[in-house]
């Protein structure tokens, strides 16, 4: 079956007491047991709840993996992972990764000593130079933040595989509707599910998926141990969600193709980063182990004065941080998603004080160049 | 302001755009900004969302600290609590604490280097005993679970403060209707909001309070960079649940004592663990610091046989994991709460097959009664 069959049948037929098309949302804490040594598969929501069950198993197949898990955002899901490790352990990462991971990373992990080498994961002799004897993991994101750069996640896994330590990739900008990269071997993808899985902006969730059932046991141990689950009425709208991702992602693509040669066009635009254009360093690689370059936008204008202009005279893309929902927002990484990382480091990886990250939704192309044009354009003739 | 009073109005003042009684459920990731330099007081809903900084503000008030947080389940609350901490650390732990706190302290971080002493937290001196140089907190329940043991939490938390030390409290069974750790002079108050807080057993959920704003903005950080937070719909529901927090207290209570009363002449209730009766151990130092015994009781059969058919008899009280709902639920913590617990570890502390808990809901009191009365000599 194809992704978008399995993407519309999410939870269909999860009810046969009714027949509900729609999982139920089952708003409940406790589960009443028939008996002692008896049980009907749920005892207790944190451990496992219904309606959680039915996200859990969707994720799980979209991305083919032993099983998924569902977090109260993509931060814990993130966080309960590492739970996995122990103090000592140490893990290569992509350096141009998402603030609220980095902060993750350096502010909690390394105080409970884990410790953390950052590399550019495109380039695979960095990543095997920076793996030592206490390496557990690689954590890669498959297409970066804010900088869209592409991993061959293929290659990292083979080399991960081989040195013995973990593949784990957070999958966010691209979907499993795009890239699989269990497929490429990875060992755990995760999302924070807010993005595009859920993709209306009101829910915040994480999501992960473990390829190995042995894996995957430790993990559900640590889901309910340390307990950072998803809510019921979250889980449903998730799934309500992932039932148009393939939709909302082939329409969102098209605009992104659009509007990132539209830019890199303009003249106060000095540079545009999008996977989908050809000169992309990475767009050969996503050809190749993808099936579309993602939504997600990165461009430097003209100078750092632009910046407040374009930000203040947008009227139909919001200001605003968070990414993947069927809204256009358009974030400024260095003060928001990536304040947490030192100036020195952000300048040095490229994210500057020109730099701005748009995520393009599912409004009419034309109507989202227009409203970036005036913005653009904004005090020119002033 | 009387307690009853903030049980209803705490957490309301939200939007003055609209005047609505009830705080809208925001359903938001994310909060268009205005400007550059200046984001506004929300930004991403894992850091901040309307809806759950009015439980959050609700819970603060209730127990009278100065933060409160919520979190996706109470033992998301009591693990980033917990990550306060940093390897070599050490805490000193009442030894029958639930059993998922047990396990997430000796299975998960255990291998964080932290390191834990379980005490007869009944005993200050034992406590005090257990302290090393490294020790940082104090983790205590009380009345414990299920064994409703009483721990001195105003004596525990001066010894703690003299030597710099935290002490934590879960505050499930009793909530801040009942007893107020910080006002005991404790630090932090945890709670699995799932129970009486949110008391409909419909939503899991978990609570933190800190008392001291230097800690809150700590555990704040924790809460975000970690992000185990509680949804805008279930942080609803817990609100709600909150506003009936005094009424349903009252009434479970008054039918616990009843239900207690009772089973103390049962022939074959070999014991009965209630802080109701002058009899417990833990009388006086649990009337000194709460207002009252509350609504779980634990209670031990004379054989495994009989307890079984209890827990498969019961009809009106559900046989269920869980508890302070409005539903009465019938436990057995050898095989549910303490299941995490090694055997070994359970028969020490007398947690013995043939102990059940009842948490006593809000159905007639003649009819659970009767119930019970029914199948235990049936």
């Amino acid at each position: 079956m194809h992704f978008s069959t399995h993407a519309a049948q999410i939870g269909v037929g999860r009810d046969p007491a009714t027949g509900a098309i729609s999982v139920p949302i089952y708003q409940t804490a406790t589960f009443r047991h028939p008996g002692p040594r008896q049980s009907t598969g749920y005892d207790y929501s944190r451990s496992e709840n219904p309606t959680r069950a039915a996200l859990e198993e969707a994720i799980t197949r979209l991305d083919g993996g032993a099983a998924g898990f569902a977090y109260a955002s993509g931060m814990a899901a993130i966080a309960s992972l590492l739970l996995l490790f122990k103090a000592g352990d140490h893990i290569v990462v992509t350096e141009d990764l998402y603030g609220g991971t980095y902060r993750l990373f350096e502010q909690c992990f390394t105080g409970y000593g884990l410790s953390f080498s950052y590399v550019d994961t495109t380039d695979l002799m960095a990543v095997a130079a920076a793996i030592r004897p206490a390496t557990r993991a690689l954590f890669v994101e498959s297409l970066t933040n804010p900088l869209l750069k592409v991993a061959d996640i293929e290659a990292l896994a083979r080399l991960a595989r081989e040195r013995g330590v973990l593949t784990i990739v957070d999958n966010t900008f691209l979907t499993p509707y795009l890239l699989r990269p269990l497929a490429l071997g990875a060992d755990i993808t995760m999302y924070s599910g807010t993005k595009y899985l859920a993709g209306h902006n009101d829910t915040v969730c994480g999501l992960a998926v473990v390829r190995d059932p042995a894996l995957a046991e430790r993990v559900a141990f640590h889901q309910n141990a340390a307990g950072a689950v998803l809510g019921p009425q979250d889980s449903w709208l998730t799934m309500r969600g992932m039932k148009t991702l393939a939709l909302r992602l082939d329409r969102q693509q098209e605009s992104a193709r659009l509007i990132a040669a539209w830019l890199g066009r303009h003249p106060r635009v000095r540079r545009v980063y999008y996977p989908g254009l050809p000169d992309h360093p990475g767009h050969e690689v996503l050809v190749r182990q993808g099936r579309g370059f993602g939504a997600m936008i990165a461009f430097e204008v003209a100078d750092p004065a632009l910046v407040e202009t374009v930000l203040t005279h947008l009227r139909l893309v919001s200001f605003a941080e968070s990414l993947g929902g069927v809204e256009t927002l358009i974030t400024f990484p260095a003060e928001q998603t990536h304040a947490d990382i030192e100036q020195e480091k952000r300048d040095r990886m490229g994210i500057t004080s020109t730099l701005l990250r748009l995520s393009v939704g599912i409004e009419d192309a034309q109507d989202l160049i227009d409203d970036l044009d005036q913005a653009l354009s904004a005090g020119r003739t002033a | 302001m009387k307690f009853a009073t903030r049980l209803i109005h705490a957490g309301t003042d939200v939007t003055p755009a609209h005047g609505a009684l009830s705080v809208p459920l925001y359903h938001a990731s994310t909060y268009a900004q205005q400007s550059v330099d200046a984001f506004g007081t929300w930004d991403y809903a894992r850091s901040g969302n309307p809806t759950r900084r009015a439980v959050e503000e609700a819970i603060a008030a209730l127990e009278g600290g100065t933060r409160g947080f919520a979190f996706a389940s109470g033992m998301a609350a009591i693990s980033s609590v917990l990550l306060l901490f940093a390897p070599g650390d050490h805490l000193v732990v009442g030894e029958d604490v639930y059993g998922g706190a047990f396990r997430v302290m000796t299975k998960v971080f255990d291998r964080w280097g932290l390191s834990f002493s379980f005490i007869d937290a009944c005993d200050t001196a034992e406590v005090e005993k257990a302290l090393r140089p490294n020790t940082k907190a104090i983790y205590l329940e009380s009345p414990s679970n299920p064994l409703m043991r009483i721990a001195d939490l105003r004596v525990i938390a001066t010894i703690a403060r003299e030597r710099g030390i935290l002490t934590i409290v879960d505050n499930t069974f009793m909530t801040p209707y009942l007893q107020r750790p910080l006002e005991l002079g404790c630090d932090i108050v945890v709670h699995s909001g799932t129970k009486f807080l949110n008391g409909h057993t419909d939503v899991v959920c978990g609570f933190a309070v800190t008392a001291e704003p230097g800690l809150g903005e700590r555990l704040g950080f924790l809460q975000n960079a970690f992000g185990a937070v509680l949804g805008p719909n279930d942080s609803w529901l817990a609100l709600r649940g909150m506003r009936t927090l005094g009424v349903r207290m009252e009434e479970s209570q008054k039918a616990a004592m009843r239900i207690a009363d009772r089973l103390r002449g049962q022939r074959h209730v070999t014991k009965l663990l209630y802080p109701g009766y002058a009899s417990h151990p833990g009388f006086d130092i649990h009337r000194s610091q709460a207002s009252g015994p509350g609504a779980v009781l634990s209670f031990e059969l004379d054989s495994v046989e009989r307890t079984r058919r209890l827990l498969e008899g019961v009809k009106i009280a559900a046989f269920a994991v869980s508890l302070g709902g409005v539903e009465s639920i019938l436990s057995y913590p050898a095989k549910m709460s303490h299941a995490s617990m090694p055997a070994e570890e359970r028969q020490r502390r007398g947690i013995s097959d043939s102990l059940v808990r009842l948490s006593v809901g809000l159905e007639d009191t003649e009819d659970l009664i009767e119930e019970l009365d029914g199948l235990l000599n049936g």
